[in-house]
C-alpha cells in the first residue's frame, strides 16, 4: 500500500510556510511542515515585519494591497506576542522630485482605494518630529502596519497544528521531487503537493529556480517610546530596490511595539556571509542620521544580517513548477515575504484547490520563467 | 573630608558624599530605578555596569547606566515611575 | 569626538592579569596601552578599595606606575571593524585602537541563576552588592544574607561584615563534602593560608551553611524577607539585602567576536596564552576561572609572549600551581541540579525582557527562545540570562554580532574606511599617569 500521511508537504517554516500550512490545513488537507531550523529562523527572523502597499508595478500592488487586507482581518485573532501594529507606513520626500513621486503614488493608491494622506512639509514635522527639518513632505498610508515575524509565523504554524498538521523541525530537505521529500537525517515522506517555501535556500533545493540571495542589515536600538510613530521610509527606497546589481542603502525606520527602533535597510548582491559587513552598516546608519539625526544619540542594542530571496523580476514565484507535477513554489518574495505571505498562501491553495484566485496570478506563475526547464 | 554633592532625583535634592554614584544615590533616597517591561520595580543587581537594571534617565539621557556614573552637583536624574 | 591610538601591544581589561601583562610588555620598551571600561583601573576584585589591598596589588600597582603604559579607562570595547583595528566607546567618545598584538584580559562576571523573587529591588549580585557598598551605599546596622556559590561569597560577607552589616548567614550550595576538599587545596596553598585565617577572623559570628541555597526573596516592593533552604529545610530570613551569586563565568564575548577558538566555554591558548589567532593572546577568567594568581601568572607570560619575549620557568611553575587551584575551584563550586528546580513558571529568566520560565521551558534551543520570547535580545545581551539558561537548559549560545555591547548609534555609524585613515594618531608624548584608587 503506497498511502501518504499527507497530502501536502510544506518545505519552509518560514513566514511564507507558515501561512501556507495555515492555508492548506483550513482547507482540510494534511499537512506536513519541514524546517531545517525551527519556526521563523530565515529571513522570517531577520526582516523587518513590515506590512506594506507597494506601487512599483500593478502585479506587486495587487498582491500587497490583497495580503494587506488579509492580515487587518486577521488582527483581532492574532496573539499578543505577534504585536501586530497599525502604525501606516509615510513615504518621506526630501526634494521636489521626491514630492512629486509623493503626488503619483497619491493618485495610484488613492484611485485603488487605499486610504492615503499627503503631508505637507509642517504636517510632516508634527507626525514625525525626529525627522531632520528642510523635508518637503511625504504620503502617509495609515493601513500599513508592522508585527513582530517570528511569532507570526509560530502563530500560522500553531493554526495549522491544531488542524492537524505536523511540523518537523531540525534535518533540512535535501532532495524533493516526484512526490518525495527526503531528509538530511534519513527520513523520506511522499505527498502529492510538494510547497517549496525556502526563501533564499529554494534555488539549492530546485536547481532552476531562478533566486538569488539580497543581503540586508539591520540595528534595534533600546527602547524610546514616542521617538517614532510610524515606519518611516524614503523614496529614494524605490531607487534601492530597483538597482538589480550594485549594493545600497535607504533610509527605512519602524517603530516595534516595544518602543524599539528598527533601522534599516541595505540591499547586498553577492555576499554569501552572515557577517555583518561593516561599510554597508556605517553607511546605513549613516544615511538613516542624515534623515534623523537624534537616531545618533540612541542606544544600539544588536545588529543583525539576512538573506532575501530575490527573483530576476522581483515579483514572488507563486503557483506549480512545470518540470515536476508534484512541485509547487512560494518563494522569491524579496522585501516583502511578511506583507505578501497570507495573499500567498490564499492564491496558491485557490490554484490547487481549483478555487478562483482573487487576483490573476499569472504574473506570479514559475511557468513566466521557465527557460530550457530539464524534462523530468 | 571631601564636600558632599547633590543631585536632584525625580525633582527632590539628595546629598550624598562625593564618589556616590547615580544608583546608590537614587537607592538612598529611596527609588527604584526603573520599570522593567511588565511594569515591576527594578534596582541595581549586578553593579558592574552589565544588567542594565539600574538605568534612568540623568541630565536628560535615557537609558544612562546609574552605577557607572558618579554623582555631580546639580545632575537630574528621573526614574521611569 | 573621536581619538585614535596605536600600539605594539594593547590590553583589554586592567583587572590582575591585564596589569600584570601591560607590565611585563611595558619593561621591554614596546608601546603598550591598557583600556578598561571603568574609569577606574584594577578590575573586579582590585578597585576602589585600600581596605582591600594585600601585598601583591600594592605591589602591581606601583609597577604600572612606573612603567611606561598608557591607560584608557572608561572605554568600552564593542567592535574590530577589520582585523588589528578595535572600537571602543566612552561617554561621548569613540576611540580607535590599533594594535600589532592583543592581550584579552576582560575578567569574568558573576553568574546568577533565576528564583522567585530575584528581581526585587535590593536582590542584588554577590559581587553586585559590594560594589554598590563601594559606590556609597550604607550598609552599617543593616541585615544581609549572602547566598550562592563560590570564594567571592567569603570575600563579601567579610567586606560586608567588616563595613558594619550583620550577616545572618551566609548559604554556599556546595555539599560539606566538596568544601572540605576546597579547605584542604588552600591549605596547601601557602598564600591562600594568610587568606583563609584572614577571612576567618573576618568572619566570626557569620553563621555558615553548606548544603544551602535560596528558595525565594519576598517582599512588597522591595525585598523583606529570604527563604532558604538549609539541609532539606526551609527557613525565613528578613533583612534588608539579598547578596546572591553562583560563582564567575568568563566575559568571552571579545574573543568570540575576535574569532578566537572556545572550548567548553573558555578560551583556548596555548602554552604561551596565544590563542588560536596567532597575534591575539588571552590571560586570566576567560581561559578558566582561577582567580588572582593564575590571572596574574597567566597575565606575564601573555605580555611577555606578546611583546616577543619568553617567560621565566617560575612563571610557569606560578601558572601550574595556580591552574591546581583552578581545578579545585571548579570542582567544588559545581552547581547542583536543585538548582535547577528553584524557578516556579512565572519567575522571570530574562529580566532585560520579562521572559517567564515557562515560555522558556518550551523551546529546544537557545536561538528558538530568543526568537519566540525575546529572551536574550536586550540590552544585557545575554549576559546574564544566558548562563542561567545554559544551565537550566542546557542550552548552547550562539555567536555574537558587533557591537558586543549597547552603544551609540552614531558610534557604531562613526568611521568608514575612507574617515578612519584621515584621524591623525596620538603621539608618544601623550602617556598619561594611570588613574588608579
Amino acid at each position: 500500500m503506497n498511502q501518504s500521511a499527507y497530502d501536502v508537504i510544506v518545505v519552509g517554516a518560514g513566514i511564507v510556510g507558515a501561512a501556507c500550512a495555515d492555508e492548506f490545513a483550513a482547507r482540510g488537507m494534511r499537512v506536513l511542515i519541514v524546517d531545517r531550523e525551527v519556526v521563523g529562523s530565515g529571513a522570517t527572523a531577520a526582516g523587518m515585519g513590515h506590512i506594506v502597499v507597494m506601487d512599483d508595478s500593478d502585479a506587486q500592488f495587487a498582491l500587497t494591497r490583497y495580503s494587506q487586507q488579509l492580515w487587518q482581518a486577521l488582527r483581532p485573532q492574532l496573539a499578543e506576542d505577534v504585536e501586530y501594529e497599525q502604525c501606516g507606513t509615510i513615504w518621506a520626500a526630501a526634494d521636489e522630485e521626491e514630492m512629486a513621486e509623493v503626488q503619483r503614488k497619491n493618485e495610484y493608491y488613492a484611485s485603488r482605494g487605499v486610504p492615503t494622506q499627503v503631508l505637507d512639509a509642517k504636517a510632516l514635522q508634527q507626525f514625525e518630529p525626529n525627522l531632520r527639518s528642510g523635508m518637503e513632505g511625504g504620503l502617509l498610508v495609515p493601513e500599513d502596519a508592522v508585527l513582530y515575524p517570528p511569532c507570526a509565523a509560530r502563530f500560522l504554524i500553531g493554526r495549522a497544528q491544531q488542524r492537524g498538521a505536523t511540523l518537523r523541525l531540525g534535518a533540512s530537505a535535501v532532495q524533493t521531487g516526484h512526490g518525495q521529500v527526503g531528509l538530511s537525517d534519513g527520513a523520506q515522506m511522499s505527498a502529492a503537493l510538494i510547497v517549496i517555501a525556502a526563501g533564499a535556500s529554494s534555488s539549492e533545493l530546485i536547481p532552476g529556480i531562478e533566486i538569488k540571495k539580497r543581503k540586508g542589515h539591520l540595528v534595534i536600538t533600546d527602547r524610546y517610546p514616542g521617538f517614532l510613530r510610524h515606519q518611516l521610509v524614503e523614496l529614494g527606497y524605490l531607487k534601492s530596490a530597483h538597482s538589480v546589481t550594485s549594493d545600497s542603502v535607504a533610509f527605512n525606520v519602524q517603530p516595534r511595539q516595544t518602543g524599539q527602533i528598527l533601522i534599516g535597510s541595505s540591499r547586498q548582491y553577492g555576499a554569501e556571509h552572515r557577517d555583518v559587513d561593516h561599510d554597508i552598516l556605517t553607511r546605513m546608519l549613516q544615511r538613516a542620521r542624515l534623515y534623523m539625526p537624534a537616531l545618533g544619540s540612541l542606544s544600539a542594542v544588536r545588529t543583525w544580517t539576512g538573506f532575501r530571496a530575490a527573483t530576476p523580476d522581483k515579483l514572488p514565484l507563486i503557483g506549480p513548477w512545470p518540470p515536476d507535477k508534484s512541485l509547487f513554489l512560494a518563494t522569491g518574495h524579496e522585501g516583502l515575504g511578511i506583507t505578501t505571505s497570507l495573499a500567498t498562501a490564499r492564491i496558491l491553495v485557490d490554484q490547487i484547490a481549483g478555487s478562483h484566485p482573487q487576483i490573476p496570478v499569472e504574473p506570479y506563475l514559475p511557468s513566466r520563467t521557465a527557460k530550457e526547464c530539464a524534462h523530468a | 573630608m571631601p564636600s558632599p554633592v547633590s543631585v536632584v532625583v525625580n525633582g527632590k535634592p539628595v546629598s550624598v558624599p562625593s564618589g556616590t554614584t547615580v544608583a546608590v544615590a537614587m537607592m538612598i533616597a529611596g527609588h527604584t530605578c526603573r520599570t522593567s517591561v511588565t511594569g515591576e520595580p527594578r534596582g541595581p543587581f549586578c553593579g558592574m555596569g552589565i544588567c542594565f537594571e539600574c538605568r534612568a534617565v540623568v541630565n536628560g539621557i535615557p537609558h544612562s547606566r546609574s552605577c557607572q556614573i558618579l554623582c555631580e552637583s546639580g545632575m537630574d536624574v528621573r526614574t521611569d515611575e | 569626538m573621536s581619538s585614535a591610538h596605536s600600539f605594539d601591544v594593547l590590553v583589554i581589561g586592567a583587572g590582575p592579569a591585564g596589569i600584570a601583562a601591560a607590565v611585563r610588555a611595558a619593561e621591554r620598551g614596546v608601546r603598550v596601552g591598557i583600556v578598561d571600561d571603568n574609569s577606574t583601573l584594577g578590575g573586579q576584585i582590585w578597585r576602589g578599595g585600600s581596605d582591600q589591598q594585600d601585598e601583591s596589588a600594592s605591589k602591581w600597582r606601583e609597577r604600572l606606575r612606573d612603567a611606561a603604559v598608557f591607560t584608557l579607562p572608561g572605554k568600552r570595547v564593542f567592535d574590530q571593524p577589520v582585523a588589528g583595528v578595535l572600537l571602543a566607546e566612552s561617554d561621548h567618545e569613540l576611540c580607535e585602537l590599533r594594535y600589532k598584538n592583543l592581550v584579552v584580559a576582560t575578567g569574568a562576571r558573576e553568574r546568577f541563576l533565576p528564583f522567585p523573587g530575584w528581581t526585587l529591588p535590593n536582590v542584588l549580585g554577590a559581587g553586585g552588592l559590594q560594589a554598590m557598598v563601594k559606590q556609597g551605599l550604607p550598609i552599617r546596622g543593616k541585615r544581609v544574607v549572602v547566598a550562592g556559590t563560590g570564594p567571592l561569597l567569603l570575600a563579601v560577607a567579610a567586606y560586608l561584615r567588616k563595613h558594619g552589616a550583620q550577616v545572618p548567614v551566609l548559604c554556599e550550595q556546595a555539599p560539606w563534602s566538596r568544601l572540605a576538599g576546597f579547605a584542604t587545596a588552600l591549605v596547601s596553598e601557602p598564600t591562600k593560608i594568610s587568606q583563609a585565617l584572614r577571612l576567618t577572623g573576618e568572619l566570626a559570628g557569620v553563621s555558615f551553611a553548606a548544603n544551602s541555597w535560596p528558595l525565594a526573596a519576598h517582599g512588597q516592593n522591595q525585598l523583606e524577607t529570604v527563604t532558604i533552604s538549609r539541609s532539606g529545610k526551609s527557613q525565613d530570613i528578613p533583612c534588608d539585602y539579598l547578596a546572591c551569586g553562583f560563582h564567575l563565568v568568563p566575559n568571552i564575548e571579545l574573543p568570540l567576536l575576535l574569532g578566537c577558538r572556545i572550548h567548553e566555554g573558555f578560551v583556548h591558548v596555548d602554552d604561551l596564552q596565544q590563542t588560536s589567532i596567532s597575534n591575539i593572546f588571552c590571560a586570566g577568567e576567560p581561559t578558566a576561572i582561577g582567580g588572582v594568581d593564575l590571572a596574574l601568572a597567566e597575565g606575564q607570560i601573555a605580555g611577555l609572549a606578546a611583546s616577543g619575549h619568553a617567560a621565566s620557568a617560575q612563571l610557569f611553575r606560578q601558572r601550574e600551581r595556580a591552574r591546581r587551584f583552578a581545578r579545585v575551584l571548579d570542582r567544588t563550586f559545581r552547581l547542583r541540579d536543585e538548582l535547577k528546580h528553584l524557578p516556579s513558571p512565572e519567575t522571570f529568566v530574562c529580566r532585560c525582557e520579562d521572559v517567564p520560565f515557562s515560555r522558556l521551558r518550551n523551546h529546544a534551543s537557545w536561538r528558538a527562545a530568543k526568537l519566540h520570547t525575546r529572551c536574550g535580545m536586550g540590552p544585557c545581551q545575554g549576559r546574564i540570562c544566558g548562563p542561567a539558561s545554559e544551565f537550566l537548559f542546557n542550552w548552547r549560545p550562539d555567536s555574537v554580532r558587533p557591537p558586543i555591547f549597547p552603544v551609540r548609534v552614531e558610534n557604531l555609524a562613526a568611521l568608514d574606511d575612507s574617515q578612519r585613515l584621515a584621524i591623525p594618531f596620538a603621539t608618544g608624548d601623550a602617556y598619561a599617569r594611570p588613574n588608579m584608587k
